[in-house]
């Protein structure tokens, strides 16, 4: 599909969302609350599939958090870019874990970096950072005297 | 750490493999529950080698931070680095010379023989054949000394900067690659004599570890793991970069999605990429083997996605510019952090053994997971 | 030509006619158990340092070529090494069944030394069972793995030991078996008797296809026996690190591997015994000069050439092969080494009663 295309069938499924054609891909940017039920829709929808989420991650932008998913799908061949923002006080968000699994290991990593809290994730835990680790260190605002080295 | 002692409610016995353990190859630690000697459930621990590259890169210049993805999937650097060179090329809109290009992608199917000859080593020492490594070690050190004396390392080589690569080749590089295509293409052949034709290596790893097409997609599998399931998801395919829409190659699609099928892809792998050398060996352009660029990169503001196909799959590199020296953020989308996920569905119900041969398959290098 | 058996006959007159009888059993005794302690070390340097050198010519590399001449030094070194490390007993073993585990896999090593013929009248013991002894005596080998690996309280061990017991009781029928069928050409248990029957020539040559295929089994399962590759479940490097001998150091792993090393070569001696005519020399039927010319070469000779043979085999096997799953392994007993040696000692005993055999 056409990126022309996929704006116009995103349109349809996603009325509310914010499209900026800048970059390479087409991205949407949608609320927290709407992202589960369009998450599952563009998965299973015939003419979309998304069903390859080859990168899911977090951006820290001071003022508030932005969930961003990189979406392709294995049968068309389009790629598309969603964007949720989030609250930095109290970043949560639905998981994806149970529509792409990948997702699973990814959003324990944000969980752990970002401070971000998804929830009906089967196992939200740390992966990386020791368990009793404080504070989420991609976040800008983190400071760690002991690990970090100022370059 | 977490305390994991003894057994299960079911009797179940739960044994640490890591992260000190011959078959991680690296610091992975695995926890894993045991019902005699099939596996229940595989539990990833990560994080012993995890240096936040990614938080290291928003304090590095666009200059200096593609060489500490290196220290990523070693085994693979200077494909690492074309992703990053080429992310920050998008955001300066830069025109790499046509020689550069070549070089580039010469270089890169180089790292990815070297890579896959080294899996195949590991890999059949994993089922317990000691031998094939040291083969593959001859093969890979030929590779090495090409990087060596052109980039001026042999590992993390270092190689690329936005708009080319460092410095030109050296003057024996042309006969030194034509004697290793000779030379390997004479121990292909022996290299599935000793391995692929061997009975018991056929009875480990045939209907081991399968993981669907579904699976495969749905746990962002990429790479040989992924087309060894029928995905066909080789980014230099699926989304050519540099010269590779130009090249003629296979992407290898294998069906079975077990252990066999991973390693028939792999070995099908080196065998394209020789031909891609081949192609280009005698073709290399003259001119510049770098752009003109201004001594400081200011990337404009906004976000650039580069991907990759490096030897263990779909690497990517987000890059969030803005506008000012160093980037805002870098996300490194490393095919081994996925793959690791599928790890745990792949192996349940399988013996131990089998998972030293499944973790064997997907070649996992623990830096890359841990980014 | 020199004879092992005039010096034995040497010292043992010279014994008997300076000291009273029982002073001079005692005196033999002692020679005896120097002389096997002292093969025993060498061997174990022998063949530690043969295995290095055939990986390393297997694995295009030169192997150890540093410690004396062309490396021949190399493992004493290592054994000297080995000597002056720490003996570590790790926290939460069963400390006595630990420390006992390494000498039981030693003297049941050493105890089927005893009826080993090196050489035309050199044998320490000439029992008139031999082959059910050494049958019995290599199952012994079993009670220390599985002892190392629960006394360990290691999990890896513990796996590795169990490992290790099914396999050894499992392919000890197999090597029965395949024994057995020379012992049915033979009609004796006795290895003196097994040799001098071959003194028209090799059973392996005599027996026809089914002694054959009872070499074959019994090769394979002797390596099995021995847990060395293809067959190494107990150890398995890249599964459980080291499996029943995880937490061994110093001295002790030496024991256990020197142990290994000795079961590699009593099982290949025992394979040359019984197959390949032990120390007998090359004879063909009644070609008596090609025969003569054959004795010339001196029987321990033979002996070790042979045994030596059949321990290039097995490093053969080990450095080419791929390590089997531990249920194939099972498989590879149950479903077919077992059913074949059953039907192939049927044949063997048809080919002895009617004398089919050269």
């Amino acid at each position: 599909m056409t990126t022309e295309a996929l704006i116009t069938v995103m349109a349809e499924v996603a009325p509310d969302a914010v499209v900026d054609t800048a970059g390479e891909w087409p991205n949407f940017q949608v609320s927290a609350e709407a992202w589960p039920d369009l998450a599952r829709l563009i998965r299973h929808r015939e003419d979309l599939r998304f069903d390859y989420l080859f990168c899911l991650t977090c951006v820290d932008w001071k003022t508030h958090l932005t969930m961003v998913y990189h979406l392709s799908s294995t049968a068309y061949r389009h790629t598309m870019v969603v964007k949720v923002k989030l609250d930095r006080e109290t970043p949560v968000i639905q998981t994806v874990s149970d529509i792409w699994r990948t997702a699973e290991f990814h959003e324990r990593e944000v969980f752990e970096l970002f401070g971000v809290n998804f929830t009906g994730h089967p196992d939200l835990r740390k992966l990386i950072l020791p368990d009793d680790w404080t504070g989420y260190p991609l976040r800008k605002d983190y400071e760690d005297p002991v690990n970090m080295i100022k370059l | 750490m977490v305390e994991e002692i003894g057994t299960t409610d079911k009797g179940e016995l739960i044994i640490n493999v890591g992260p000190q353990h011959p078959a991680t190859h690296g610091v992975l630690h695995l926890v894993i529950t045991l019902d005699g000697e099939t596996v229940r459930k595989v539990e990833p621990h990560l994080g012993y080698i995890h240096r936040s590259i990614e938080k290291m890169s928003e304090s590095l210049s666009y200059r200096q931070f593609i060489y500490a993805t290196s220290r990523m999937d070693y085994l693979s650097a200077h494909i690492n680095n074309h992703a990053c060179a080429m992310a920050v090329e998008k955001g300066l809109q830069l025109e790499v010379p046509e020689r550069a290009q070549v070089i580039r992608v010469l270089m890169g199917e180089l790292t990815r023989i070297a890579s896959h000859v080294l899996w195949w080593g590991a890999m059949a020492m994993d089922i317990g054949a000691f031998t094939p490594f040291f083969h593959a070690f001859r093969e890979r050190e030929m590779i090495n000394d090409i990087m060596e004396e052109s980039c001026g390392a042999r590992l993390t080589m270092n190689y690329m900067v936005p708009g080319g690569v460092m410095y030109d080749i050296h003057p024996n590089f042309h006969r030194r690659v034509k004697e290793f295509i000779a030379q390997f293409k004479r121990k292909l052949p022996e290299y599935d004599e000793l391995v692929t034709g061997n009975t018991i290596f056929r009875a480990r790893t045939r209907g081991v570890g399968v993981l669907s097409k579904e699976d495969a997609i749905s746990y962002g599998c990429s790479g040989p793991t992924g087309r060894a399931s029928g995905v066909d998801c080789d980014i230099r395919k699926v989304q050519p970069y540099g010269i590779y829409d130009r090249l003629d190659f296979q992407q290898i699609i294998g069906t079975e999605g077990d252990t066999y099928s991973r390693y028939l892809v792999r070995m099908q792998e080196m065998r394209q990429s020789l031909h891609i050398i081949e192609q280009l060996i005698d073709n290399i352009p003259e001119g510049d083997f770098q752009a003109k660029t201004k001594a400081v990169l200011k990337v404009p503001k906004g976000e650039y996605y580069s991907r990759v196909e490096t030897a263990r799959g779909d690497f990517g590199v987000y890059l969030v510019s803005e506008g000012g020296l160093t980037p805002y953020r870098i996300k490194y989308r490393s095919p081994g952090f996925s793959n690791l996920s599928a790890l745990d569905h792949t192996v349940r119900g399988q013996k131990i053994g089998d998972l030293v041969a499944i973790m064997g398959s997907f070649d996992l290098v623990i830096p890359d997971i841990d980014r | 030509m020199w004879n092992l058996a005039q010096l034995t006959d040497l010292i043992h007159r010279w014994l008997y006619e300076t000291f009273p009888p029982a002073w001079a059993l005692a005196f033999e005794m002692i020679i005896v158990g120097i002389a096997v302690i002292g093969l025993f070390a060498g061997l174990g340097l022998v063949l530690v340092l043969m295995e290095r050198k055939v990986s390393a010519f297997m694995q295009i590399r030169l192997g150890p070529n540093r410690v004396g001449p062309k490396g021949l030094m190399q493992s004493l070194a290592d054994t000297l090494k080995l000597l002056v490390k720490e003996g570590m007993t790790p926290d939460g073993v069963d400390r006595f069944l630990f420390n006992l585990a390494p000498f039981i896999a030693m003297i049941a090593a050493m105890l089927l030394m005893a009826p080993i013929a090196f050489a035309k009248d050199f044998q320490i013991w000439d029992l008139n069972i031999g082959v059910l002894y050494v049958t019995a005596i290599s199952s012994l080998n079993v009670i220390a793995i599985l002892m190392a690996g629960w006394s360990s309280n290691n999990k890896y061990s513990l796996l590795g030991a169990m490992r290790s017991g099914a396999q050894i009781v499992s392919y000890e029928l197999s090597a029965g078996l395949s024994i057995l069928t020379v012992v049915v050409l033979t009609g004796s248990l006795q290895i003196s008797d097994i040799v001098t029957a071959q003194s028209n020539g090799w059973w392996i040559f005599k027996g026809h296809i089914p002694v054959l295929i009872a070499f074959v089994i019994y090769m394979i399962a002797v390596t099995a026996e021995t847990n060395r590759a293809p067959f190494d479940m107990a150890e398995a490097e890249s599964e459980l690190t080291g499996g029943f001998h995880t937490e061994y150091s110093g001295m002790k792993f030496a024991l256990f591997f020197l142990a290994e090393y000795i079961n590699v070569f009593i099982v290949c001696a025992i394979g040359a015994t019984l197959f390949l005519g032990g120390w007998m020399p090359l004879h063909i039927g009644e070609w008596s000069a090609f025969n003569g010319i054959m004795d010339w070469i001196p029987s321990s000779l033979w002996f070790f050439g042979k045994t030596f043979f059949l321990i290039f085999l097995m490093m053969w096997f080990r450095w080419t092969f791929p390590r089997l799953r531990i249920d194939q392994l099972l498989n590879l007993e149950w479903r077919y080494l077992l059913p074949i040696g059953m039907v192939n000692i049927l044949l063997v005993t048809v080919i002895a009663i009617l004398k089919w055999h050269f």
